[in-house]
């Protein structure tokens, strides 16, 4: 039993991580409809422009405040240069446009700081808990612990700059309904702009906890496939979707890895959250929390 | 002056409904076929055969699989190296396993799993859509190449998945030369062009254009959606089996599971893009852009190096190589989104007022 406790609680704790990447879809998607495939990208980025300026000897949080300044200058420029041109053009077009997106940021990101894969460490040791080891013998890391309080703040503070703020408001209004925010006198550029580097500053801390987790490489950028069965089973307008959709996948996938993975030579975790994730939407196609899909002819 | 249908009369339905009405495309198209299968055997050498025309053939046979999936019948999908993996496995196995299996053959039936598998992948779509049904597909990218490392069978318990294309013999006549496995491609390529031109052009092609434009509809005036869903799904994948076999036969040789990952899937959707979507000549544009496109930049670098005589280390060249090229594709969504297939029928257009606009 207390297995399976630790099986299922490491699962929803890696699903906490996987949150984290889609939380950056969903606030784009929501906001301008861009399924922004270069998210994974961005947090690599982030991610190693962090590392690599805290490697030449900076100060953790002058380094933090430099990055989170970068990412919000990359926010606005992809917006001012890829999406403003792009405006009213169909879906898959502005996905293709993220993928090539995604080349640029990668070769720029390994062009300024090299391609070398580097380690973060924030000074929690991912270690098991001691006493919960001891008392129940279920070990519980506690940098997943300590990353599941990072998105936890994270979505807190989210959730307060989206209903307090009047920029916040003003970011739901467009999410709702572009023409009626435009019509009352909402600049939806500015927004788009807004939303580009709030979601830079996610990937920003998306980056630095999978950097700690797996080490600042290319490899990295393989965290959005991660976040993807989380995003449509979760639904791609909800931040709630994404939170619960990555728990679902994480307990999933870890339990599928353990219970069935012996069975069928193990390594499922490939794929494995994509099934769950399509078992979901067999059942609801716009994800759990997605907008119902209603068809109009 | 020269691009002009006036006179051009049509006395009977046959000769109103061909493929291209006008006798000036007529005629380049022939010189296009005249030259593709006889000129350039005959000046082409060893690396253009095998470094550029035969994987440009084989991908716009992928992307022309893609195309009919996505650009005809609306349904986005990032599963297509998945398919040209199966082709390529099963294609292999076949000829492994079955005694005097004929290469052709053995396309077909790497074809055929790859539609089974399309078929079987292609039925979330019965209920998913749009980018949802996008991402339902990588299931079946990451799905396939999983089963491929892990079922040895496929890969006849070769060392990682690694394996090495038979030899090549049609009706006795050995394929070995470069030469030889273009002039192949570039015959299957070009039949199931055609085919797929004439398919466009029937009552199933329709059927898909009317589920793209709008499915609902599609269903109320009287269209299967399961069945034409399906089928959409079951002929893409069967090009793109094809092509998978092709690109295993006549490009690479060896094969391992690793050349079929999502990187090829986005190539393939690229070049759809970039060419057109929902067009057949946009598939073989988009194809050669993009095959082609990195080649150029290579021979730039390397020109770039020996003209100011420093040596740029590998890295950085890759990494502003990548730069560009995701650059360049931005650019062209930006200022072409229906693609080259767009353009040149912009050039048509004005070509048949020239040189008198007005």
């Amino acid at each position: 039993m207390s297995f399976f406790i630790e099986v299922v609680v490491g699962g929803l704790l890696a699903g906490v991580m996987y949150s984290l990447v889609a939380l950056g879809f969903v606030l784009i998607y929501k906001a301008s409809g861009v399924f922004n495939f270069a998210q994974g990208s961005l947090v690599f980025f982030a991610a190693l422009t962090f590392v690599s300026l805290t490697e030449r000897g900076w100060n953790f949080w002058l380094a933090l405040l430099v990055t989170l300044i970068a990412m919000i200058l990359v926010g606005i420029a992809i917006e001012r240069t890829v999406l403003r041109p792009l405006v009213n053009q169909p879906p898959i077009t502005l996905l293709m446009a993220t993928i090539g997106l995604t080349f640029v940021l990668e070769g720029a990101s390994q062009l300024m700081w090299g391609s070398q894969p580097h380690g973060l460490e924030l000074g929690i040791p991912d270690v098991p808990i001691e006493w919960l080891s001891q008392k129940w013998n279920i070990n519980i890391s506690q940098f997943d612990l300590f990353g599941a309080f990072v998105a936890g703040v994270l979505v807190a503070v989210l959730a307060l700059f989206f209903q307090k703020t009047r920029i916040g408001r003003a970011l739901r209004a467009v999410a709702d309904d572009h023409q009626a925010a435009l019509a009352v006198g909402i600049p939806l550029q500015h927004i788009w702009a807004i939303v580009w580097a709030v979601a830079g500053f996610v990937a920003l801390v998306a980056g630095v906890m999978w950097g700690v987790r797996n080490g600042v490489q290319y490899a990295l950028t393989f965290t959005a496939l991660k976040a993807l069965p989380v995003l449509i089973l979760g639904g791609f307008e909800s931040i709630a979707g994404a939170i619960v959709g990555g728990l679902i996948i994480g307990a999933g996938e870890k339990l599928a890895e353990v219970y069935l993975g012996p069975y069928v030579g193990g390594g499922i975790e490939s794929w494995f959250a994509y099934v769950i994730a399509l078992l979901f939407l067999l059942v609801r196609p716009e994800g759990l929390f997605g907008e119902k899909i209603i068809d109009r002819v | 002056m020269l691009y002009r249908e006036a006179g051009q009369f049509k006395s009977t339905y046959a000769a109103d409904q061909q493929i291209f009405p006008i006798l000036q495309d007529r005629i380049a198209m022939l010189a296009l076929l005249v030259i593709a299968f006889v000129v350039v055997p005959l000046i082409g050498n060893q690396y253009w055969f095998s470094a550029i025309l035969t994987p440009f053939l084989v991908l716009s046979l992928a992307a022309l699989g893609l195309n009919i999936l996505t650009g005809y019948a609306g349904q986005l999908s990032l599963g297509t190296a998945a398919f040209m993996a199966v082709g390529a496995f099963m294609a292999y196995n076949a000829v492994l396993r079955i005694p005097h299996m004929p290469i052709l053959g053995a396309f077909a039936i790497g074809g055929l799993c790859a539609a089974a598998v399309g078929i079987a992948f292609g039925l979330p779509s019965l209920r998913i859509k749009g980018l949802y049904l996008a991402v339902a597909t990588l299931a079946c990218q990451f799905f396939v190449l999983w089963a491929i490392n892990r079922i040895g069978w496929l890969s006849n318990y070769s060392s990682s998945g690694v394996i090495t294309a038979q030899r090549i013999e049609i009706l006795g006549y050995p394929i070995e030369h470069a030469r030889d496995k273009y002039l192949l491609t570039l015959a299957i390529v070009a039949l199931m062009a055609l085919a797929a031109k004439n398919l466009m052009r029937s009552e199933t092609g329709r059927a898909f254009m009317a589920i793209r434009d709008m499915d609902v509809a599609a269903s109320v005036i009287g269209i299967p959606m399961m069945k034409t869903k399906l089928l959409a799904f079951a002929i893409s994948s069967f090009y793109c089996g094809v092509a998978g076999a092709l690109y295993a036969y006549c490009y690479l040789g060896t094969v391992e599971p690793e050349a079929f990952t999502l990187d090829l899937s986005f190539r393939v959707l690229f070049m759809i893009i970039i060419g057109g979507v929902g067009s057949i000549l946009g598939s073989f544009l988009g194809a050669a852009f993009i095959t082609l496109f990195p080649i150029f930049l290579n021979v730039v670098s390397r020109a770039i190096e020996a003209t100011l005589g420093i040596e740029m280390s590998h890295a950085v060249v890759s990494n502003t190589e990548a730069i560009i090229f995701g650059g360049l594709i931005i650019f062209f969504l930006i200022v072409e989104p229906n693609g080259l297939a767009r353009l040149w029928q912009i050039a048509k257009e004005k070509l048949r007022l020239w040189p008198f606009p007005h």
